[in-house]
């Protein structure tokens, strides 16, 4: 597929939003400033980017623990994001959700999920809704490999099958699930093949390749608009860090992490874009420029943010209830 | 007398009885050599190999599952889930499967597993990593429900959940792993059903559970220094339950507050309530007085967090309420 400038262009500030998010991200966790579970997105930016570049505003996504990659793909705000991780009113989640549970409805994204296993179910969930109310919306669900053998998968993969839902299954297969090794966790080595059981196409995809991720989407959107049912596609990628910071990925050889480190994403897209000769250095060093401008200023929002007023704890339980506080 | 921390206690209670028994096992989800996502089974893959220290996918479901049908079949399996919040994916196996078979079957199959449930909150895992759960368990006849709250009782109750023959749920708050506290040298198990009085004190009962304990007892030495002597009860075992040692307690004291950290609508503090009530209302001098968390799900920011969850400081508010 020849792309435009444009749509590359497009992609590689979603990725270095992310590579430059999750970066600082990782540093400002080690510092302290951000509480909690934070499962860093390093070395996955094609996927999302690759798959959300083929997606609306009006699409929807399912994502999990490790969301950020996905939010900022699908057009999250970096400030709000940055404010929730760190626990602020500002945040997205008005600091209830915190890393692992961001959600924002205006752009489709249904949350970050703290429960392996629980977005498959919820895409198809929002698939049947678009096309109940026969809108032309689609619903990406991304799950990790190790997700592939919770109950969960098998049982939405067949319901969007058999109702022909307009949901786009994207495994990202980096290789494991916390400790476990994808050999060690289940005995195929394409997750793809999945798909055959319950006949869908699978197909598996250089998840670190920004633009063979880009093509796979873009034809499985095109399946799922057309009434034509679900796409499993698996993207084979690597967790550059651990599982979550603080995890030191012992259990990862070395040699495997250089192998993968050789194939990192962002390094690939800049080079293809220096040799398509669309771009010059300056129009991707300005690029660079800007995106971490945006970073540094989401930062700054996120810092100079207040913590919740403790009132707000008991808020937005329900519509209609706010539950009682005790006197301390 | 040694000193080891809750994580380590519980490690020795199941390395204790896999070297006495082959065929306790333990299995979930990066136990093995990786040594748990809390570290509670560092090492036991080492000195057991991975036929008795296994990694499962995740799939909480099979887990639970695999556990109930390997019980009932000749094995003594600990069943570790990450969190308790991930119950809710393996809720059948364990409800409906695990708690009925005795019952169902007429007496013909024993179920004698454990299976190990971190939970609790305090270390900022938002809503769906903090959960204080055990009301859903001791809500369903067939499973018992374990819940230490120091070194000592986490090893000796550890012993009796596996030695038990009936699925035994234990329940360990994620925050304790690295307290420190006394063990005995001479180890004996803990039967399950016997609290303890973690501090004697004559005018008002605190029942407290898990983390909640050590609230109670800082709670307890404040309010000794301006006269009131409480006493602070741990079941231990939130059933079968040591009632009475509670009636007991408050037969002497006349008031009773009860402190768990879970959301107080239909929590086990309510059941605690509504027994102490049937049992004791004629001896009681005030009304009985709960401190759980709020009716929330538990948030992500720290000062939320603390908001939300109950402390020492609402147990001191609730012993003078009850006092006046
Ligand atoms: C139901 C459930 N079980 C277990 C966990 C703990 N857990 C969080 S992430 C994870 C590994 C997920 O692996 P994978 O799906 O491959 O995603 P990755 O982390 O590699 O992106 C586990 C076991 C959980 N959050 N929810
Ligand atoms: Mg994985």
């Amino acid at each position: 597929m020849k792309l435009d400038k444009a749509i590359i262009k497009d992609m590689y500030i979603r990725m270095k939003r992310i590579r430059e998010f999750e970066t600082k991200a990782m540093n400002l966790f080690a510092e302290g400033a951000i509480p909690g579970f934070v499962h860093l997105y390093l070395g996955e930016e094609a996927v999302a980017t690759g798959v959300c570049q083929a997606l609306n505003d009006a699409d929807y996504i399912t994502s999990t623990h490790r969301g950020h990659g996905h939010i900022i793909a699908k057009g999250g705000d970096l400030k709000y994001m940055m404010a929730e991780l760190y626990g602020k009113e500002t945040g997205y989640c008005k600091g209830k959700g915190g890393s692992m549970h961001i959600a924002d409805a205006t752009k489709g994204i249904l949350g970050a999920n703290g429960i392996v296993g629980a977005g498959h179910n919820l895409a198809v969930g929002a698939g049947f809704s678009a096309q109940y109310r026969g809108t032309d919306q689609v619903c990406v669900c991304f799950f990790g490999d190790a997700s592939t053998n919770q109950g969960t998968f098998h049982e939405s993969m067949n319901l969007a099958s058999i109702w022909k839902l307009p949901v786009i299954f994207v495994c990202e297969n980096n290789g494991y699930g916390i400790s476990m090794s994808q050999a060690r966790h289940q005995a195929i080595k394409d997750i793809a093949d999945r798909g055959t059981a319950y006949g869908i196409p699978g197909i598996s995809v250089d998840g670190n390749d920004v633009i063979a991720v880009h093509e796979a989407a873009v034809e499985a959107v095109k399946r799922a608009r057309n009434g034509q049912g679900p796409t499993l596609i698996e993207c084979k990628t690597y967790r550059q860090r651990g599982h979550f910071e603080g995890d030191a990925g012992k259990y990862k050889p070395t040699e495997e992490q250089e192998m993968w480190m050789k194939k990192d994403p962002m390094p690939r897209i800049e080079k293809y874009m220096r040799d398509s000769d669309l771009f010059t250095a300056e129009e991707l060093a300005d690029l660079q420029d800007s995106v971490v401008k945006e970073i540094a200023e989401a930062i700054e929002f996120a810092n100079a943010s207040a913590y919740p007023e403790l009132s707000s704890a008991v808020k937005d339980i329900y519509f209609d209830i706010v539950e009682e506080v005790r006197s301390r | 007398m040694k000193k080891m921390t809750y994580g380590e206690a519980i490690r020795e209670g199941m390395r204790i009885r896999m070297l006495e028994d082959e065929n306790v096992c333990i299995f979930g989800e990066d136990v093995g050599a990786f040594g748990g996502c809390f570290g509670v089974t560092a090492g036991l893959f080492d000195e057991f190999g991975d036929k008795r220290v296994r990694d499962t996918p995740i799939s909480e479901g099979v887990i639970i599952g695999c556990a109930v049908g390997s019980a009932a079949t000749g094995l003594r399996p600990i069943a570790e889930l990450m969190f308790i919040d991930f119950l809710t994916v393996g809720m059948d196996q364990l409800v409906n499967q695990a708690a009925k078979m005795r019952y169902m079957f007429g007496g013909n199959i024993s179920v004698p597993m454990v299976v190990r449930l971190p939970g609790g909150g305090g270390v900022s895992a938002a809503a769906q990593h903090s959960q204080s759960l055990e009301a859903w368990l001791t809500h369903v006849p067939g499973l018992k429900v374990v819940y230490p709250s120091t070194p000592q009782d986490a090893l000796g109750l550890m012993l009796s959940a596996i030695d038990d023959e009936d699925p035994v749920m234990f329940v360990e708050h994620k925050a304790m792993y690295g307290m420190k506290g006394d063990v005995d040298d001479v180890i004996v198990p803990i039967k399950l059903g016997v609290g303890d009085i973690k501090r004697a004190g004559t005018d008002v009962t605190v029942v407290a559970t898990g983390k909640m304990v050590h609230d109670a007892l800082k709670a307890a030495a404040k309010l000794e220094q301006e006269g009131i002597s409480v006493e602070v009860i741990d079941p231990r075992t939130l059933y079968p339950l040591d009632k009475q040692m509670i009636f007991n307690s408050i037969e002497k004291t006349t008031r009773v507050v009860i402190a768990t950290e879970e959301v107080k609508r239909g929590s086990f503090a309510g059941e605690l309530a509504a027994m102490i009530s049937e049992a004791c209302f004629f001896n009681l001098d005030a009304p009985i007085k709960r401190v759980n968390a709020l009716d929330t799900p538990i948030p992500f920011a720290p000062n939320l967090e603390n908001f939300v969850l109950p402390n020492d400081v609402d147990i001191y508010n609730a012993v003078k309420e009850v006092m006046a």
